[in-house]
């Protein structure tokens, strides 16, 4: 499924244009998207929660001519699915 | 009920206000849209399709196969069946985003 699918869905459920349901979507996740960046983590009820992992800097090497290479200390952005989400996944062959 | 867990957290309540204040809709459509907007994304991936949201990440499902592990307490022998799981891959966007943070001087 692809953003505009999920706002088509979503826009069929609701008294909204699909522009404005574009809208809607597109401020929720750029919601996350900045709060992250100020490293808030985000919690949804029901759904999961998104935070900010640190990654320390180490040396890598460039797989294809063997160069060791710097690899900077990164925050890298980090999903955990809510129980209820794992458990709708994970239903069909249970 | 209190308000906020601390300011450091961010709930749906204020993902809701975000999008109130950005549309000319009540707080109550708001609301609504917000929530149907994550089961919608819930059902998708209860179907077993991948959602992908361009500019920020896509949830991928993965299939594990089943394996033999042991209960690190007992040491009894379990067998873990086959289960599907959930990945998360942020999109360039998001990832960068996310780490323009460790240029400032306060992240020791």
């Amino acid at each position: 499924m692809t953003k505009a699918e999920l706002v088509e869905k979503v826009a069929s459920q609701i008294n909204l244009t699909k522009k404005q349901t574009e809208v809607v979507v597109n401020t929720v996740f750029q919601s996350i998207t900045e709060s992250l960046g100020q490293g808030k983590k985000v919690e949804l009820r029901g759904f999961g929660s998104f935070r900010i992992r640190r990654r320390n800097a180490r040396t890598g090497r460039n797989p294809k001519s063997g160069a060791k290479v710097q690899v900077p200390a990164k925050r890298v952005p980090f999903f955990k699915a809510g129980k209820e989400l794992r458990e709708l996944v994970d239903k069909e062959e249970g | 009920m209190k308000k906020e867990k601390s300011s450091n957290t961010v709930v749906k309540s204020d993902l809701v206000d975000r999008v109130y204040e950005k549309v000319g809709f009540t707080r109550q459509e708001a609301m609504e849209a917000v929530e149907i907007l994550l089961n919608e994304i819930k059902a998708g991936l209860a179907r077993g399709e991948n959602v992908r949201i361009a500019n920020f990440a896509s949830f991928n499902l993965r299939k594990k196969k089943a394996r033999n592990a042991r209960n690190p307490r007992t040491g009894e022998q379990i067998r873990i069946r086959p289960r599907k799981v959930l990945t998360f891959k942020p999109s360039r966007y998001l990832l960068e985003s996310t780490d323009r943070w460790h240029d400032e001087p306060n992240d020791s």
